[in-house]
C-alpha cells in the first residue's frame, strides 16, 4: 500500500491521560459528559430485565405460543386434548376460547375513515403471517411448556400469500383481508394518502433533466438484544395485576390493556424495568402482552412469556419495507424544481400502533428533506401483506424519506455533471428562511443552518483531498467513493392537535414531576423512560442545572405506572425535548416556590432572595423600602413571639429569624413543617407538569462516508464515517455520541448487511441471526462524531433530539459513496443491502451494457 | 427425563444440585442459582449475551448443558468486582460509556476478560475480531473497544499512527470519554 493510500482508521487506543468526565456526584450540569448513573447495576450483574423478575413471591408459570408455520392458512381443526393432559400443563387455549373476554388489539394511529382489520391476540380461523399465534400453553416449566406445543394437533389449509408491498398492490395478488376487500378498501391497499403542492406537471414540462428511479427500502429486523418479555402477577389483596413488560411506553400499554381486556385501569400496573433496547419495536401492544395479562387474571398466578430470538424475528414488528418510485425534476444549474413519488409501504398482516403514520406522515410528508422543492406529487399506499406487522424502527419513516431524497439528489448531480456538494448547497433551505413551512404543509421547521453543518462535515472528512485521492487511485484501478447525505427529521412529537387530525391518539405531551423530600433529597419522575439511552443521567443534569444541588442528591423514578402516574413514553427522540422540557419547567416552578418559602422564613419578599448552590440568601442591595418592611416584619414577629411566650408559654417556629441565609435542606423541611405559609402557598415542594410542546423540533446533520469498493470481490470497505449532527444544545456529549454510534451501526447494517427476505410462499428466509447479518464489531469503521449547535426556541432547553440520526443518515451516505466509487464503471443503482454479490453483478451488468452500447455506436446504430 | 447430580463452584461458592439432562447451563445459572446477569439473547449461539467463564475461559452458556459443567469452576459478572470495588474493566466500561441498555454488558465483560487474559494489550483489530461472538445493538461497539483497550497492559504506549493527521485528531477528540 502506498503511503497516500486511504487506510482504515482503527488503531488509536483510549488515552488514559485524557480528561476524566465528571463523576455522578459532580455531574449536575447541562452540557457536561457526565458518566451514567445507570451503569453500575449492569456492570455488577444486578440489572433487572423482565425475564429476571420474580414477583409475588412465586415462580411464574411459563406461557408459550403455538405459531403458524404458514404465511396464510385457514385453520381447519385444532385439538389440544393431548397437550392439556401432559403433566405440568396448567392451561391450553385457542383463539376461540378467548373471543369472549379478550378484545381485538387496537392501533394508535388510525387514519380518518381508515378501516382496521381485526387483530386478535390468537387467531381463531385464519393465520396471516408466519409466527402468528394460534394457541397458547401455560405450564409449570419452560421445557414442559415447549413440549406441550408439540402435542397440539392442528390442521391447516394453506392459502396463497403475498409479502411484498408493491406486489400486494398489483391485480391478481392474493388478498390478506378479504373481509375488507371491496367493502371498505380495494385489494390490499388499506389507505391511499396523496400529498400535492405547487404544480408538478408544469415543473416537469420546464425541467432540463428528469431523473427516475425505483428504490427499495428493505424490510429490517430492529433486533433489540433483549428479546420481548412480559411477566404478569396477580395480587390477591388488591385485586391488581402487575405487568412487567419490556416496553418503551408502559402508560400507553396500561391504557390499551385495560381496553382490550375490559378491566378498570386501576387494576393494572405496568412496570418497564430495565429494558434491553427498544428502537421502536417495543413501543406497541403485542398479542403476548395481552395473553400473559389475561392468564394472570384468569389463573390468579404469576405468568410469563419470554420470546426466543426466533420468535422475536417472527413476531416482533419489523421496520422500513418500502418500494418507492421516484421522479425528480431539475434545471441545468442543479436547482430541483419538483418531486414525484409513489410509495408502497408495508404494514404487515395487521395494523400495529403507529404503523399507518410511518409511511404516510413520517415519510410521505417530509420527502423534501433539507431542500426547497416547491412542486410535489406524492402518493403513499399503506399495504397489507402476509408479514409480521411493520411499524416504528429507529427513525421510522425519516430513514425512508432521507434515503429517497438524498440518493436522488446525488443522481441529479451525476446526471448534470455537478458536484453533489454544490447541488445540495443550491437547494438547501437557507438559514434566513426559518421558521420554514415545507411544501407538504405538514411541518414548519424551527431552525437550521445546513451550509454550516455541511461545511463542517466536508472539513472533517477532508473533501477536497479525498477527491484528489480518488483521482489518483482510479488511475491505478482502485475505486474510492465519497458519499454525502444531509438530513433533517422531526422529533419531540409535538402539537397534539395536528397529529390528532391525522388520527394519532397519543396526544403530544409528556409528564414530569420534581418533588423534594422533607430532608432535601429530590425525586424526579418522568413518563418518558429509558431503554439504554441514559435518560436518568440526562434528566438529573437538566434538573440539577436549575436547582443547583449535587446530582447525588437526586433520584429518578421511571417506567412504573404505579409510581409515575402519567406518561406517553420514549419514541421519536422526544425524551429530552418534551420529557426534559417538562422536568425543566417543574424544577423551575419548584425553585420559585422554594424561594418564596425561604423569603418567608427570612422575612423578605421572594424578589429579595438570591439562590445559588443550595443557599437562599437575602439580596445585599435591597431597596430602602424592602429593608424597612423587613425590619417591620421582624419586629412584628418578635412581638407575636413574645406574646405567645408570655400568654401560652410556647415558642413559634422561626427558623430564619434574624438570619440572612437559609439552606436548601432547611427550606425543604420548612416546606413541610411551617406553621404558617406565605400568602396562600400550599405546603410541600412538589411540582407536576404536563408539558405540551408548541411544535416539533427539527434536528439535522450531514454524514460523509468514504468507501473503497473491491471490484474483484464486490466487497465494500467503509474507511471513514463522519457524522456531524445538529441536535440543538447538547445535554451530555458523551451520551449524545453513544446515540450517534449506535444509530450509525444500525444504519450501516441497513446499507451493507441486513435484510429480511421472504420466500414466494411467504416464509421468512431468516428466522434468527443465522440468516440475518447483524453488524458486529468487525463490520464497524471508526465513527467520527461531531456537532454543530443551532438551538431551537420551541423548548426552554433549546434541545432537539439525537436518537435517530445515525440510522437515518448513514444508509444514504454509504450508498452514495459506493455509487460514487462505481460511477466510472457505469453503475448507477444498487439496492440495499450492498452485498458483495449484488455489487459484483451490478458491475458486470454495467460493463456488459457499456460494451454493448460501444458496439452499437461502432456499428452505426444510435444508442438510446 | 433423567436427572443428574452436579457440583459446580460459581463465583467461589460451591453448589450441589440435581438437573434434568436437557437443562442448559444458562437456565441452571438463571433459574436455579438466580444469577440473572447471564442473559439469553438468541437461540443460535451467536450473540454472546450468555457468556460466562468455565474454568477460566469464556463460554456461551446457552450452548452447554448443565450436566457438562459438572465439576467445573464457573464465573459470572456477579463475581468480577471484589469487595465492592469495580474491576478496572468494569470501571472502564462506565468511563467510556461502553454500555447503553446493559443487556449485552455482562457477556461483553466476561468475554473481554478472557481476551485480556490471552492478549494483555490487544490491538483494535484483535478486539474487533474477538468480539465477533458478542453482539451489541446499542453502542456501535466503538466505546466498548475503547474501554477494553484502555485497560490493556501498557496502555498509552502504543504509538498513534494517525497522530497529527485529520484522522488522528478526530479520533483523539472523540475519545474524551475514556
Ligand atoms: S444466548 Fe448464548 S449466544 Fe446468544
Ligand atoms: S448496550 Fe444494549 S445491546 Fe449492548
Amino acid at each position: 500500500m502506498a503511503a497516500d493510500d486511504v487506510h482504515a482508521v482503527t488503531s488509536l487506543r483510549a488515552r488514559p491521560d485524557a480528561a476524566m468526565p465528571a463523576g455522578p456526584d459532580d455531574a449536575g450540569q447541562f452540557g457536561r459528559p457526565a458518566r451514567r448513573r445507570e451503569d453500575l447495576h449492569h456492570l455488577l450483574g444486578r440489572g433487572r430485565f423482565t425475564d429476571d423478575i420474580v414477583a409475588s413471591g412465586e415462580d411464574a408459570l411459563h406461557l408459550t405460543i403455538l405459531r403458524s408455520p404458514h404465511a396464510h392458512a385457514r385453520i381447519r381443526r385444532i385439538d389440544v386434548a393431548r397437550a392439556k393432559a401432559m403433566p405440568g400443563v396448567i392451561e391450553v387455549l385457542t383463539g376461540a376460547d378467548l373471543t369472549q373476554n379478550v378484545g381485538p388489539l387496537r392501533a394508535n394511529w388510525i387514519w380518518p375513515r381508515m378501516p382496521l382489520p381485526e387483530h386478535r391476540a390468537l387467531s381463531e380461523k385464519v393465520a396471516r403471517y408466519v409466527g402468528e399465534g394460534v394457541a397458547l400453553v401455560v405450564a409449570t416449566d419452560r421445557y414442559i411448556a415447549a413440549d406441550a406445543l408439540e402435542a397440539i394437533d392442528i390442521d391447516y389449509e394453506v392459502l396463497a400469500a403475498v409479502t411484498d408491498p408493491y406486489r400486494a398492490a398489483q391485480a391478481g395478488a392474493s388478498v390478506v383481508h378479504p373481509e375488507l376487500d371491496g367493502a371498505s378498501i380495494r385489494g390490499n391497499v388499506l389507505q391511499h394518502v396523496p400529498v400535492r403542492a405547487g404544480n408538478y406537471a408544469a415543473a416537469r414540462r420546464k425541467a432540463d433533466v428528469i431523473v427516475t428511479q425505483r428504490l427499495r427500502n428493505q424490510n429490517l429486523v430492529p433486533g433489540a438484544m433483549e428479546p420481548r418479555s412480559v411477566h404478569a402477577s396477580y395480587d390477591m389483596t388488591t385485586d391488581v395485576v402487575t405487568i412487567h413488560l419490556s416496553s418503551q411506553a408502559p402508560h400507553i400499554m396500561k391504557r390499551m390493556l385495560a381496553q382490550v381486556l375490559n378491566v378498570d385501569e386501576h387494576r393494572l400496573r405496568v412496570i418497564a424495568p430495565d429494558v434491553g433496547g427498544g428502537f421502536g419495536a417495543k413501543l406497541h401492544l403485542y398479542p403476548e402482552d395481552v395473553l400473559v395479562t389475561a392468564m394472570a387474571f384468569r389463573l390468579k398466578r404469576a405468568v410469563k412469556w419470554t420470546s426466543t430470538r426466533t420468535e422475536d424475528f417472527l413476531s416482533t414488528n419489523h421496520g422500513r419495507d418500502h418500494v418507492q418510485e421516484v421522479e425528480i425534476c431539475a434545471t441545468r444549474d442543479g436547482t430541483i424544481t419538483g418531486l414525484k413519488a409513489t410509495i408502497w409501504g408495508n404494514l404487515g398482516a395487521y395494523v400495529s400502533g403507529m404503523g399507518p403514520g410511518i409511511p404516510a406522515v413520517n415519510c410521505g410528508m417530509i420527502l423534501t428533506g433539507v431542500y426547497r422543492i416547491p412542486n410535489l406529487h406524492v402518493d403513499t399506499n399503506l399495504m397489507l401483506t402476509n408479514t409480521s406487522r411493520v411499524d416504528t424502527y429507529r427513525g421510522a419513516g425519516r430513514p425512508e424519506a432521507t434515503y429517497l431524497i438524498e440518493t436522488m439528489v446525488d443522481r441529479v448531480a451525476r446526471r448534470l455533471g455537478l458536484d453533489p456538494v454544490e447541488v445540495r448547497r443550491r437547494n438547501f433551505i437557507p438559514p434566513s428562511a426559518f421558521p420554514y413551512t415545507i411544501a407538504s404543509h405538514a411541518f414548519c421547521y424551527d431552525s437550521g443552518d445546513y451550509p454550516k453543518n455541511l461545511d463542517k462535515a466536508l472539513e472533517i472528512v477532508g473533501y477536497a483531498s479525498q477527491r484528489a485521492k480518488q483521482e489518483r487511485l482510479r488511475k491505478r484501478g482502485r475505486y474510492l467513493g465519497i458519499g454525502l447525505a444531509t438530513y433533517t427529521e422531526f422529533t419531540g412529537i409535538g402539537n397534539g392537535n395536528l397529529l390528532a387530525m391525522f388520527g394519532f391518539d397519543y396526544g403530544g405531551w409528556e409528564y414530569g414531576r420534581v418533588l423534594v423530600h422533607p430532608t432535601g433529597t429530590v425525586e424526579i419522575h418522568t413518563g418518558s423512560a429509558d431503554q439504554g439511552q441514559g435518560h436518568a443521567t440526562s434528566y438529573v443534569q437538566i434538573v440539577c442545572d436549575v436547582l443547583e444541588i449535587p446530582a447525588g442528591q437526586c433520584s429518578v423514578v421511571e417506567g412504573d405506572t404505579g409510581r409515575v402516574e402519567f406518561g406517553l413514553g420514549t419514541f421519536n427522540s422526544r425524551s429530552m425535548a418534551v420529557g426534559g422540557a417538562a422536568l425543566h419547567e417543574a424544577a423551575r416552578r419548584l425553585l420559585a416556590k422554594a424561594k418564596r418559602m425561604a423569603a418567608h422564613a427570612l422575612g423578605v419578599t421572594a424578589d429579595d432572595i438570591v439562590y445559588a448552590k443550595g443557599i437562599f440568601s437575602v439580596r445585599r442591595e435591597m431597596s430602602p423600602f424592602a429593608q424597612g418592611s423587613r425590619v417591620l416584619r421582624r419586629g412584628t414577629r418578635d412581638l407575636v413571639g413574645k406574646v405567645y411566650r408570655h400568654l401560652l408559654g410556647v415558642q413559634p417556629v422561626q427558623v430564619g429569624a434574624g438570619r440572612d441565609k437559609i439552606s436548601w435542606e432547611e427550606v425543604a423541611r420548612l416546606a413541610h413543617f411551617l406553621t404558617t405559609y406565605p400568602n396562600g402557598l400550599e405546603p410541600g415542594l412538589d411540582e407536576r407538569v404536563f408539558h405540551r410542546p408548541k411544535d416539533f423540533v427539527f434536528p439535522f446533520g450531514t454524514y460523509a462516508a468514504v468507501v473503497e469498493v473491491d471490484v474483484e470481490t464486490g466487497d465494500v470497505d467503509v474507511r471513514r464515517l463522519v457524522a456531524v449532527d445538529d441536535c440543538g444544545r447538547i445535554i451530555n456529549p458523551l451520551l449524545a455520541r453513544g446515540q450517534v454510534h449506535g444509530g450509525a451501526a444500525q444504519g450501516l447494517g441497513q446499507a451493507l448487511l441486513e435484510q429480511s427476505l421472504y420466500t414466494d410462499d411467504g416464509r421468512p428466509r431468516a428466522a434468527n441471526w443465522m440468516g440475518y447479518a447483524f453488524p458486529r464489531a468487525l463490520h464497524m469503521p471508526y465513527i467520527e462524531a461531531e456537532h454543530t449547535v443551532t438551538p431551537t426556541d420551541r423548548n426552554a432547553l433549546g434541545v432537539k433530539g439525537i436518537g435517530e440520526s445515525g440510522s437515518i443518515c448513514t444508509p444514504p451516505a454509504i450508498v452514495n459513496a459506493v455509487l460514487d466509487a462505481l460511477s466510472p464503471l457505469g453503475v448507477t443503482h444498487l439496492d440495499m443491502p450492498l452485498l458483495p454479490e449484488q455489487v459484483l453483478s451490478a458491475i458486470s451488468t454495467a460493463r456488459r451494457e457499456r460494451s454493448r452500447s460501444v458496439d452499437a455506436i461502432g456499428s452505426g446504430a444510435v444508442a438510446t | 427425563m433423567s436427572e443428574h447430580a452436579i457440583t459446580v463452584v460459581v463465583n467461589g461458592v460451591r453448589h450441589q444440585g440435581r438437573v434434568p439432562s436437557r437443562k442448559l447451563l444458562v437456565h441452571y445459572l438463571r433459574d436455579d442459582l438466580r444469577l440473572t446477569s447471564v442473559h439469553v439473547g438468541c437461540d443460535s449461539t451467536q450473540c454472546g449475551a450468555c457468556t460466562v467463564h468455565v474454568d477460566g475461559h469464556a463460554v456461551k452458556s446457552c450452548t452447554v448443558l448443565a450436566v457438562q459443567a459438572d465439576g467445573s469452576t464457573l464465573g459470572t459478572v456477579e463475581g468480577v468486582a471484589t469487595d465492592g470495588v469495580l474491576h478496572p474493566l468494569q470501571q472502564a466500561f462506565q468511563d467510556c460509556h461502553a454500555l447503553q441498555c446493559g443487556f449485552c454488558t455482562p457477556g461483553m465483560i466476561m468475554s473481554s476478560l478472557d481476551l485480556l487474559e490471552r492478549y494483555p494489550d490487544p490491538s483494535d483489530a484483535q478486539v474487533r475480531a474477538w468480539l465477533k461472538g458478542n453482539f451489541c445493538r446499542c453502542t456501535g461497539y466503538q466505546h466498548i473497544i475503547e474501554a477494553i483497550r484502555s485497560v490493556g497492559h501498557g496502555s498509552g504506549s502504543v504509538p498513534n499512527e494517525h497522530a497529527g493527521t485529520r484522522e488522528g485528531s478526530a479520533q483523539a477528540r472523540v475519545c474524551h470519554g475514556c
